[in-house]
């Protein structure tokens, strides 16, 4: 990552121009330019259909939030689209859908980001609004939108957490498994006391210190003709003035050193199992061993946990594995759904079981092959989309923040096919330990 | 700025920073949002029309933008064609074909695709059903040879089906932890009633998917899985002439004749009236809206859609900037019209917060009613454009060319619908889009379903006096007769 870089060189930076050359299904050509604010833009042209695809990525998260005042970055996230100076509060989406454009965004804990899809000759529109929110959004932003959207993402909250079966799992994962204070230890969406004590002071602080250029990066795919495209993006984003640096979060490396067991009730009608570990994070040398496992446990019916609890013993009604990589650690998580009438420590009994195996045995080769062709295949899927949660103009941006370098796709993939039957086992045996792991259980309430 | 306070101090500590900073570039004129340029017109791909020598029309696409290719067998068949007493079957049966087919297992069928870094999937709707491939073309021989077994010789395994049942039962058990699913199918209950089949859910009742047998299945698969009722699709990185012989290899025996079709009952218009479920404790009332709406082949299909739009078809949609953006009341509020084969419902929806139920039924009846006034063609001007701009985004996968597709071969449409679609809507007058939602946003007629805390909810709902109001349990929705 080039975050440290100085805004004392005169011109734009080109670091690294591909357009053109002969290609794998796996290369994505792109223009990587830095603007004298410290602004990293990506462009990539794409002309099978006529659409274009703006990723606006900032390198901020709930992570970045203080105490007493989680869920600020996705609340944030959320006063991005409610007006900025020369944008009226409703106009941003009122003229990209009149454009045939789509918008949304994400905060997770690392990262926010904001993407419009819209048909290509409507490009500068979208450049306009985000530079416009980048540049000018307190002057845009009031009291009155604050409090409205501080209404909306508690429903956001009810709706997705409070209300949905499990919901509250999900809130007490992270504060389960990471030590307090450790930035993941509180959940995105944030409390209900904190998001009502933001203050639009609150607001104004976070978008000064963090959404500032020399935190950003634009990525731009679809298609476009790549110099007017540049051409677009400096005259847009040029004036906006370079912020203080953020300096990167430096925590020490969460450990946890037994089980932390803990039961919730909830309305359900059956109860759920949630096994959680620390691991890698992501890009981390172990990480792709870890997703592989997780796939051998969990993906597809011929999976070895399907197989012994969904489809053999028809203990569980499902069951989830995965590895969540993130920038400053990782967890791995295995879910399962009980099926009416069974206890959840069967249910864990017979996970345990299989993890042993795979901590004991290594996988077979033509269990890795099915993984790992798996894999392949879904690069090659996720080639055909600019836009979207999972387009190319996201993932040039993602790569690029996360290890410097856009065009990553391949060298990704490279990291999976190289993982071998005795690392998933070494993985399994030193990351997913039986005494050192989170064992969340949700259970009916009285009554159910 | 609308009046909008504007905070001196973040002005000032912007000033500073700009300071601090490298020369400024030349401002441009933000006065004015950029126009866009002229729209640019969908190159809609050339579908080549053949068939097998049984008569399995093959429509094919080609696109070599990645080594892979989208087969998709497509059945106009699916839920609407459940007999009475059998609701479920069409589901079941599609749900059912890759669990053991040919001399393959369940196990096997899986591994073997996974193994081709292939997905194959089926599914149902209440029109059609459908057998999904999506493979690497290097892998296509294989993975059609699993395909083919999957869509023609599904074995129903008396084990795998008992399996398949419980997992089934088990959802609906789980469906009453979901609100929102509930108050769905209560929607959909409340308008069609027990008799039509769109009032029941496509997965059937606890009773109706206890007594489905393999024979059943074997029944609707020998009716509805025949050449005659279907379509093949072929999206990607392929030539006509080289997939065809491969095709027939594997389709071109097969044979069957078409089914006829099961007429659904009639529907009448309704009385406006409340249904409410009680879920106590929750935070939100899930709030459902809806009546008879229109069926797919509808000739106001384009109006109806600039009016939903205009209504609750996106962000800035009446609805949502009602009830999300002005009010704060929920996380969002759309409204839908599903067109099927017969008149589908028309659905508005959002989950409000407990405490502002009755207010948000205040709001969704203000905007139902205001539709009622004539709509500026400056106000109908940006749905119409929605529609046809974002139209393009439509075709940029694989898997959405097929989607596309798909709709033209269960609806039996001709292709050049694909093209007029964009002149359609734009033809949309004040005039048409009036007369539609005169004709389809009717709020005397319309059912509401509220599932959430009843204790807190009742007693502003009565004082609202709205519509009378009756209060149902979850039990016989789910459970069936």
């Amino acid at each position: 990552m080039n975050r440290g870089f100085s805004g004392a060189v005169a011109a734009a930076l080109l670091v690294f121009v591909a357009e053109g050359a002969a290609q794998s299904p796996l290369e994505v050509p792109y223009r990587l330019v830095r603007l004298d604010n410290g602004l990293s833009v990506i462009l990539h042209q794409d002309r099978s259909v006529p659409v274009v695809s703006v990723n606006v990525w900032y390198r901020v998260g709930s992570a970045n939030e203080e105490p007493g005042r989680t869920g600020l970055a996705h609340l944030f996230e959320h006063l991005m689209f409610e007006g900025s100076k020369h944008v009226p509060t409703g106009e941003f989406d009122r003229l990209l859908e009149a454009a045939g454009g789509s918008n949304n965004a994400t905060a997770d804990n690392d990262r926010t980001f904001y993407y419009e899809d819209l048909p290509s000759n409507a490009l500068e529109l979208a450049l306009y609004l985000e530079s416009d929110r980048m540049g000018y959004l307190l002057e845009g932003l009031s009291q009155e939108t604050l409090d409205n959207q501080r209404d909306v993402v508690k429903n956001e909250r009810r709706q997705r957490y409070d209300d949905a079966p499990y919901g509250r799992a999900w809130l007490e994962l992270d504060t389960l498994l990471f030590p307090a204070g450790h930035p993941y230890s509180w959940s995105g969406i944030g409390s209900m006391a904190d998001l009502s004590a933001t203050t639009f002071e609150d607001v104004a602080r976070f978008f000064r210190t963090y959404y500032v250029p020399n935190n950003a990066s634009v990525s731009v795919a679809g298609d476009i003709d790549l110099d007017e495209a540049e051409r677009l993006v400096r005259k847009w984003f040029s004036e906006i003035p370079r912020g203080t640096p953020v300096e990167p979060l430096s925590v020490s490396e969460p450990a946890l050193d037994r089980v932390v067991r803990k039961t919730l009730t909830d309305r359900v009608q059956i109860p759920r199992l949630f096994l959680a570990w620390l691991t890698p994070k992501a890009f981390a040398a172990d990480e792709p061993a870890l997703e592989v496992a997780a796939a051998i446990l969990a993906d597809g019916k011929g999976s070895r946990l399907n197989q012994a609890l969904v489809y053999g013993r028809e203990l569980a009604q499902d069951v989830s594995a995965y590895q969540d990589g993130r920038a400053l650690a990782g967890s791995f998580q295995v879910i399962a759904t009980a099926k009416p009438g069974v206890s959840l420590d069967t249910i864990q009994a017979a996970i345990d079981h299989e993890l042993d195996r795979l901590r004991t045995t290594p996988p077979d080769a033509a269990e890795l092959a099915r993984v790992i062709n798996g894999i392949e295949a879904s690069f090659y899927r996720a080639m055909e989309r600019v836009g979207s949660y999972r387009g190319k103009a996201l993932q040039l941006n993602a790569y690029y923040n996360a290890v410097g370098e856009p065009d990553y796709f391949a060298a990704d993939l490279a990291r999976y096919k190289a993982v071998t039957p005795a690392a998933v086992q070494a993985a399994v045996a030193q990351y997913l330990s039986r005494d050192r792991r989170v064992e969340l259980q949700v259970v009916p309430e009285e009554g159910r | 700025m609308k009046g909008r306070l504007v905070r001196d101090l973040a002005g000032a500590l912007i000033v500073v920073t700009m300071a601090a900073g490298p020369a400024v570039a030349q401002r441009p004129d933000r006065s004015a949002p950029p126009a866009p340029g002229p729209a640019p017109s969908l190159r809609l791909p050339v579908i080549e029309q053949r068939s097998l020598s049984n008569g399995l029309p093959v429509w094919i696409i080609e696109s070599h933008e990645v080594p892979l290719v989208q087969l998709n067998l497509v059945f106009r068949s699916g839920s609407g064609e459940d007999p009475a007493g059998r609701y479920g079957v069409a589901s079941l049966t599609a749900d059912m074909l890759d669990e053991g087919a040919g001399d393959r297992s369940a196990l096997e069928i899986a591994d073997a695709i996974d193994g081709l870094g292939a997905v194959l999937t089926t599914a149902s709707t209440f029109d059609a059903s459908a057998i999904r491939l999506n493979v690497p073309v290097a892998r296509l021989d294989e993975a059609l040879a699993v395909m083919a077994d999957v869509a023609l010789r599904p074995a129903f395994p008396a084990a795998d089906l008992e399996r398949v049942r419980k997992d089934r039962l088990t959802s609906l058990l789980q469906v009453r932890d979901e609100p929102a699913s509930l108050a769905s199918i209560a929607l959909a209950r409340a308008i069609y009633g027990p008799d039509h089949r769109y009032g029941t859910p496509a997965m059937g009742t606890r009773t109706s998917i206890e007594a489905l047998t393999a024979a059943d299945l074997r029944a609707f698969h020998a009716t509805h899985y025949v050449p005659a009722n279907a379509t093949l699709l072929v999206v990607g990185d392929v030539r006509p002439d080289a997939i065809l012989p491969r095709l027939e290899q594997r389709f071109g025996t097969w044979a069957g004749v078409a089914p006829e079709r099961t007429p659904l009952g009639t529907t009448r218009a309704d009385a406006r009236r409340i249904v409410l479920i009680d879920a106590p404790g929750t935070s939100q009332s899930q709030i459902r809206i809806g009546a008879v709406g229109a069926a797919r082949t509808t000739p106001d299909r384009a109006a109806i859609e600039v009016v939903n739009t205009l209504l609750g078809g996106t962000f800035t949609s009446r609805l949502n900037q009602n009830l999300r953006e002005t009010h704060g009341y929920s996380y969002g509020a759309y409204s839908a019209f599903d067109l099927r084969r017969s008149p589908g419902p028309f659905m508005a929806a959002a989950g409000v917060q407990t405490d502002k139920t009755a207010a948000a039924l205040t709001e969704f009846f203000r905007e139902f009613t205001a539709l009622a006034k004539p709509t500026p063609d400056a106000e109908l001007k940006p749905a119409r454009d929605y529609l046809a701009l974002s139209y393009p985004a439509e075709f940029e996968t694989l898997t959405d060319l097929s989607r596309r597709l798909e709709e033209l071969a269960i609806y039996e449409q001709p292709v050049d619908t694909l093209e007029q679609y964009v002149e359609r809507v734009q033809a949309v007058t004040p005039g048409t889009a009036a007369r539609a939602a005169a004709t389809y946003i009717r709020p005397s007629t319309f059912v509401i379903v509220i599932v959430g805390d009843r204790a807190t909810i009742e007693p502003g709902l009565r004082a609202l006096d709205l519509a009378p109001i009756a209060t149902w349990e979850v039990g016989p929705l789910l459970e069936g007769a």
